[in-house]
């Protein structure tokens, strides 16, 4: 059954803006993320978007989308509750059918043909069943990502079976319950942002919203431990690069990223030597021991 | 590195075997066969000879360096170790063997931790100089301390490896810290500085047995089957002071505004603000060490950050944010030392408990918690013990646990990282009694008759832990059956505890502290407990249901069982009854402090956190009351928002309710007390007029020290002296049978009334209670035909023995000294004498010395130049930390001033037993002997602690036979036999010190060590002050006299550790400076004639301190004093 849906969630309001900054892509052309994002999934077969925005931020986005703005259906999450609830939001429009997820402060870079979602697609399609995208990720980040226990499907590259899903577990935490046999030493599996679900992640996040507490927020992490739990659920490594534009230098990352593996790369690699050339760090801003 | 067993040149020594592995003892080893394994090596060694012994030890010595497995390496090292301590010595006696020198190469390296080295070079001079006493005593002593290195290794490795705990070793900067501090640690009202406070309340653990001390460690994992405990967890409070019991630990933990870490421990009464990450490591720089610990093993600052040499900046910022700290608070409700109820194993535990509830690692921020984070906090727990460089059983953070639980050995499996290493785990199983198992009912009997004390000693329970591992592998017959024996008990008191029937528990309690407990470790008890247990038979009867050893071992921590219906008679009994008991021992026990009584009650929650948001939360106010008075120090612009808010808000509390007890507290810690310091000064000047301190004599050694005239480098006689051992001729050899005519002369001289016996017992002996400052020689150390003795009990029943052997009881001094003069004299009296039927004489000291502020280079000259031992890691580091602390107090406190800051006793030093005959001869006691006993012609002069020594008819007959002035019982040396011995000095046989020793390795060349033990000829001694009998009565001439001769002899300087207590049983240890002159060195002078007899090892042997009382009960030495000894 191929996979048509795509759910962007855009809704966190410290992080309302970060769809609508523009990047170069890699051909040269002035896009907005929320156009490269959208781009990534249709690339990959995806017919229809939903976007969970703030409210009142759709036109916004409309302008930002360009040329996807056709496909795109907004969802504002009014009194929001959380990255779960943020999700829950897209239900009807998922119905009953699988449905890619992104998240929209994350940029995607592949040099394999299928792109980033199109592999993570091929997986899900492959195995008849929910996905994640995974990478091998060290302990001191562990404070940022969900982070998954699994085992390695015997035979397959880089395609696990999850055990169980934490959200920013602590290294304490990872190292009994998360370890994953023949990763490096000190190495776990963070989720990177893309999944293909089952409608069967609505019903537990609809679960897990009766049994909060009013007013509380929910987390997609819980869900997905019990999504583990209730059908299989796969993991896996995806060929390519995923930027975080929303966290310090996120936007500059991703930009130099696009730059050095597209057209422009030699002009961009020369700008960037001689930026280095030129650089020289201030007498109080010298590069610590080990930093 | 792995030995090849199979290299023909195998250093094992000539007795090794190509078929090692057939030998018998590798056999017992390696079997699985439950029945040969659990064979005693004393059985299996019964009827060996020297070669059957040598061969045995070639091939467990194969055996050991060829195998991985932790038992199988450990329990041929204890065999190999036992061998050379019990088995080949004896047979060295029976074929007087020489006695052999130990390499001095050999015993460098041993002080190194270098053991490897140090066994194959002691094999190697085995193996070209023949067997010996000296080389076995050296290599019992390398594979013992090997055998414990191996598995203070493995237990490290194991909480290492444990899961969870990985992490921390390997995260090294600041920059790579996974941790974060929860968010709701930082929600705070944006008007005020406060941060909310996570507190954590927490139990200690009471165990109804450890089935013969089965929680090390080791043993858990060697033997998981037999390794059980049942303990519980529970509230306390002082009768008397606490309205009702509560959980005894609380620790506070809040996010601050300064960018630091603070530690407060409020019962130390210390806090320090850490500002970099090396001064966490850094232990012993305050009090504050299990505090720290704590924040190392609960990964706050990883244990792989250990010198990364960065501020705790950047650390913090990571933690909790820009411009914030933290800090940590303890808080133990006035639990004092030595409780048994592993108060700072369960303090550790809930700080760790609270730091990994804020960063998030266990599941719940307050409340109880799950047992798996149960589990990972005692992992975390037992790492915090070693990296404190402290260690305790694996029941210990039991009070982290609800109720009553059975703690059990689990076996390891092939998930664990003691898979293959041991059969057991490192991390225990712990099963929680339900209510449906251990009855409501049942727990309150139990509380209705349980009185729970503090006896006041704090002992340190380290030798009897090591004592039971070695027991436990060499599987001695009686002590095996004793384990078996105690798991069975530990059954009886589970079905008691499940019955509700608690009379039977504490019969079971009982039986098993006389039964096994006692078999393994007769030391677990002690004279003052047996006291108090039998005056509670006395007084109730059957309603006294029986005693309950807490914990390592009786005297502080301990259980009595009582008939509900008597419990508050009983309790206000023993309260009474622990005092006067006390007062009744305490110049001859160590006492902490005095003796508590406690409330208890079970605790079922467990450890338990509590989060108080920053509106309403608070510190303790004794954190108030020790921080105050800092802050106001500080210029108001220099303190933090936080800290001003916290006092305004106290100040807005004080308006209204001012009597509230909190607030006096404060004004107290405000407002100075008077100064008593004052006073006890005054009573150190009574003390020292009164005990002959000389200030002129004072005065000059003080000058000769900061001069440096004197010091521990000018000790030793110049580096051109010829130091060689003595010739054959030197000595007289009496292990041999002396000859019939010279017992003849000797028996005489005995029948005839011409010799009295002099017991040094003027010094405390401070290594046999480190320091402790009680009466050795009252000492209850052993019991003999069934009862406690001390030292001076088994010398006067030797004196006994051989004066009713003689029909002449011969008189008997003891010559005792400022600190034991009274104690002495009044135990005296009150014990008539032990029914001794002579003459018993008190010779009090003369003379005493002020202790003094040590000079820095001789404490480096102490702690640099001469070898000693090297620790182990972890320990190794807090002693340099201790170490460079110390000298910075001597800086800071003035070198070479007096020392005064201790109680007036702890300042006071004997000043040598050089001094005792001369006291003997200036307090008139030499004069009132001759007097009574005029054909009085010869003097045996011992230590106190030389249990063998006797008036021996054939010794005293070679002595007298020589017609010398002095003979000297010489031993031969063994490895623990440092500090001097028997030496050709220029060519001239005489006893050295070992402080004038050259070099440290002359000692090394010197087959005989001196026992101290002398016969002397009264009247050529007194020739030698230039006396004679009729000078006794001139006062003058007799101290002229000993002017002039101590003029003569030299004077040593040496560091002694002296203890300062404070606060509930605290302890600090300071190295000071001390003069003393020594007896030996009167061989040195030309005109005393000496002899040197050999005597054998149980004759000349000291016994110096407490963990040498095994070895000297396995060895056979008590038997040998015991049946020298009249009991009757």
């Amino acid at each position: 059954m191929s996979i048509l849906k795509a759910v962007i969630t855009a809704a966190a309001p410290d992080q309302k803006q970060l769809p609508l900054q523009s990047l170069v892509d890699q051909q040269g052309e002035t896009k907005t993320a929320l156009q490269l994002i959208a781009d990534e999934a249709v690339t990959a077969g995806i017919e229809e978007i939903a976007v969970i925005i703030c409210p009142g931020e759709q036109e916004n986005y409309v302008k930002a989308a360009g040329e996807h703005a056709s496909r795109l259906t907004f969802v504002p999450q009014d009194s929001p509750r959380g990255y779960g609830d943020a999700l829950l939001r897209a239900r009807d429009f998922v119905g009953n059918d699988r449905f890619l997820h992104l998240v929209s402060d994350h940029v995607y870079l592949s040099q394999h043909p299928r792109g980033y979602a199109g592999q993570l697609i091929d997986s899900a399609t492959g195995e008849d069943c929910a996905v994640s995208t995974v990478q091998p990720t060290r302990e001191n980040l562990l404070p940022f990502f969900g982070t998954v226990g699994a085992t390695r499907i015997a035979n397959r590259q880089k395609l696990y079976e999850i055990k169980s899903v934490m959200e920013k577990p602590t290294p304490t935490q990872a190292e009994q319950y998360l370890i994953v046999a023949g990763l490096r030493a000190s190495h776990y599996l963070c989720l990177s942002g893309m999944h293909i679900l089952t409608p069967t992640i609505m019903n537990l996040l609809e679960a897990e919203m009766q049994a909060a507490k009013p007013g509380s927020s929910i987390a997609l992490s819980p869900a997905l431990e019990q999504l583990a739990k209730s059908e299989r659920y796969l993991a896996t490594e995806i060929d390519g690069g995923r930027y975080n534009i929303g966290v310090q230098y996120g936007l500059l990352k991703a930009q130099v990223a696009l730059a050095l593996s597209g057209k422009d790369r030699d002009e961009i690699l020369t700008e960037l030597l001689n930026l280095v050339a030129e650089s020289k760090p201030t007498s109080s801003h010298n590069t610590s021991s080990g930093a | 590195m792995k030995l090849d067993a199979n290299e023909p040149n195998s250093i094992a020594g000539k007795h090794e075997t190509a078929d090692w592995r057939a030998n018998r003892l590798v056999n017992v080893i390696e079997t699985s066969d439950n029945q040969l394994r659990n064979q005693s090596l004393d059985e299996l060694c019964k009827g060996s000879n020297v070669n059957d012994l040598l061969s045995d030890s070639a091939a467990l010595d194969q055996l050991w360096r060829t195998t991985d497995n932790l038992y199988t390496q450990v329990r041929a090292l204890f065999f190999l170790s036992a061998i050379h301590r019990f088995h080949l010595p004896k047979q060295f006696d029976r074929t007087r063997t020489a006695p052999g020198k130990i390499p001095f190469e050999s015993y460098r390296q041993l002080l190194e931790r270098r053991f490897i080295e140090s066994i194959d070079s002691l094999l190697k001079s085995q193996q070209n100089n023949g067997p010996s006493d000296g080389i076995s005593s050296a290599l019992a002593q390398a594979y013992h301390e090997l055998g414990f290195q191996r598995l203070a290794d493995q237990v490290r490795k194991s909480v290492r490896t444990v899961r969870g705990n990985q992490w921390m070793f390997r995260t090294g900067h600041p920059d790579d810290h996974p941790l974060r501090f929860r968010p709701e640690l930082l929600a705070r009202d944006e008007h005020s500085p406060a941060f909310p406070i996570l507190s954590e309340t927490t139990a200690v653990r009471m165990d109804f047995s450890h089935s013969g001390w089965s929680d090390i460690f080791f043993l858990g994992m060697d033997f998981p089957a037999g390794a059980k405990v049942i303990n519980a967890s529970i509230n306390l409070g002082v009768v008397g002071r606490d309205e009702q019991p509560q959980p005894p630990i609380e620790c506070y933990l809040r996010v601050i505004d300064r960018p630091v870490l603070r530690l407060v421990s409020i019962d130390l009464k210390s806090s320090a603000e850490i500002q970099t990450i090396s001064e966490v490591f850094d232990f012993a720089a305050d009090y504050l060490g299990l505090l720290k610990a704590a924040v190392i093993a609960s990964g706050i600052v990883p244990a792989g950050m250990d010198g990364c040499g960065e501020s705790i900046q950047p650390l913090l910022e990571r933690l909790v944010g820009t411009g914030l700290g933290i800090e940590i608070v303890s808080k133990v409700n006035d639990i004092p030392k030595g409780s048994r109820l592993a108060v700072s194993t369960n303090l550790l535990g809930s700080l760790i408990s609270l730091c990994m509830r804020a960063t998030g690692q266990v599941s719940a921020l307050a409340g109880k918690l799950t047992e798996p984070d149960r589990r990972i906090i005692a992992a975390r727990a037992i790492l915090g013990e070693w990296i404190g460089g402290s260690g305790g059983g694996w029941q210990d953070s039991g009070g982290v646990w609800p109720g009553i639980k059975l703690i059990e050995g689990a076996e390891a499996t092939e998930s664990d990282p003691e898979w293959t290493i041991s059969r057991g785990r490192l991390l225990p199983q712990h099963s929680i009694f339900g209510f449906d198992e251990i009855s409501e009912e049942t727990r309150k009997k139990l509380q209705d008759s349980l009185v729970l004390v503090h006896g006041g000693m704090a002992q340190n329970v380290g030798p009897i832990l090591e004592m039971v591992t070695e027991k436990y592998l060499l599987r001695s017959a009686e002590e095996w059956q004793a384990r078996i024996e105690a798991i069975e008990i530990l059954e009886e008191i589970k079905s008691a505890l499940l019955t509700g029937d608690i009379r039977a528990v504490g019969e079971a309690t009982h039986r098993n502290f006389y039964g096994p407990l006692q078999k393994i470790i007769p030391w677990c008890t002690n004279l003052f407990t047996n006291t108090l247990i039998e005056k509670c038979q006395s007084n109730f009867g059957n309603q006294f249901w029986g005693f309950w050893m807490l914990g390592g071992m009786a005297g502080g921590g301990m259980g009595f069982i009582f008939d509900p219906s008597i419990k508050p008679e009983a309790q206000s009994w023993l309260q009474e009854t622990l005092q006067t008991t006390k007062k009744e021992f305490e110049s001859r026990l160590p006492f902490a402090m005095d003796p508590v009584v406690y409330d208890f009650a079970i605790n079922d929650h467990g450890t338990f956190g509590t989060l108080a948001s920053a509106a309403t939360a608070q510190m303790p106010y004794e954190y108030y009351a020790l921080l105050i008075p800092e802050w106001l120090k500080l210029e108001p612009r220099d303190l933090s928002a936080l800290s001003r808010f916290e006092m305004e808000t106290l100040g807005a509390e004080y308006r209204t309710e001012f009597n509230a007890p909190k607030f006096r507290i404060l004004v107290e810690s405000i407002l100075p007390e008077k100064d008593s310091k004052f006073e006890a000064s005054e009573s150190l000047e009574d003390l020292l007029t009164r005990h002959g301190f000389d200030r002129e004599q004072h005065e000059q050694i003080r000058a000769d020290l900061k001069s440096g005239r004197y010091g521990l480098a000018q000790n030793r006689l110049p580096i051109n002296t010829n130091i060689e051992d003595v010739v054959p001729t030197d000595v007289v050899e009496t292990r041999n049978a002396i000859d019939q005519t010279h017992i003849s002369l000797g028996s005489e001289a005995l029948r005839d009334g011409r010799v009295a016996v002099v017991t040094l017992a003027a010094g405390v002996g401070s290594r046999w209670t480190e320091g402790a400052g009680v009466v050795k020689g009252l000492y209850p150390f052993h019991q003999f035909a069934g009862k406690h003795r001390s030292f001076l009990e088994v010398h006067l029943a030797k004196s006994s023995k051989i004066g009713g052997e003689h029909n002449r009881h011969f008189p008997h001094v003891i010559t005792t000294g400022y600190l034991t003069d009274q104690p002495i004299q009044q135990h005296l009296a009150k014990f008539s004498n032990y029914h001794y039927p002579g003459d018993v004489l008190i010779s009090p000291g003369q003379y005493v010395g002020l202790r003094t502020i040590p000079m820095m280079r001789d404490l480096q000259f102490q702690w640099e130049e001469m070898p000693q031992q090297v620790l182990d890691e972890q320990q190794e580091k807090m002693r340099a930390s201790q170490r460079s602390s110390l000298i910075a107090w001597a800086r800071q406190t003035g070198e070479g001033l007096d020392y005064r800051d201790n109680a007036p006793m702890q300042c006071l030093h004997p000043v040598g037993h050089w001094y005792e005959i001369p006291n003997l001869i200036r307090n008139g006691t030499l004069k009132k002997l001759l007097d009574d006993h005029p054909q009085l012609q010869t003097l045996l002069l011992h230590n106190v602690d030389t249990l063998g020594a006797n008036v021996d008819p054939g010794l005293l007959g070679l002595h007298l036979a020589s017609k010398n002035c002095l003979s000297f019982e010489v031993i031969a040396r063994r490895l623990e036999d440092r500090g001097g011995g028997l030496a050709r000095v220029n060519g001239q046989p005489r006893l050295l010190e070992g402080l004038s020793m050259p070099r440290e390795e002359d000692e090394f060349k010197l087959s005989y060590y001196n026992s101290m033990t002398t016969w002397i000829d009264v009247d050529r001694l007194l020739s030698v002050f230039g006396l004679d009998r009729s000078d006794l009565n001139n006062a003058v001439k007799v101290d002229a006299a000993i002017r002039q001769l101590s003029s003569r002899m030299p004077t040593y300087i040496t560091i002694k550790d002296v203890k300062k207590r404070w606060g509930h049983g605290q302890e600090d240890i300071f190295p000071v400076s001390q003069f003393e002159k020594l007896w030996s060195d009167m061989s040195g002078l030309a005109e005393v004639t000496a002899n040197y007899f050999v005597v054998p090892l149980a004759r000349g042997q000291q016994l110096k301190q407490q963990a040498q009382l095994d070895a000297w009960l396995r060895d056979g030495t008590a038997d040998y004093v015991n049946a020298i000894c009249d009991w009757n």
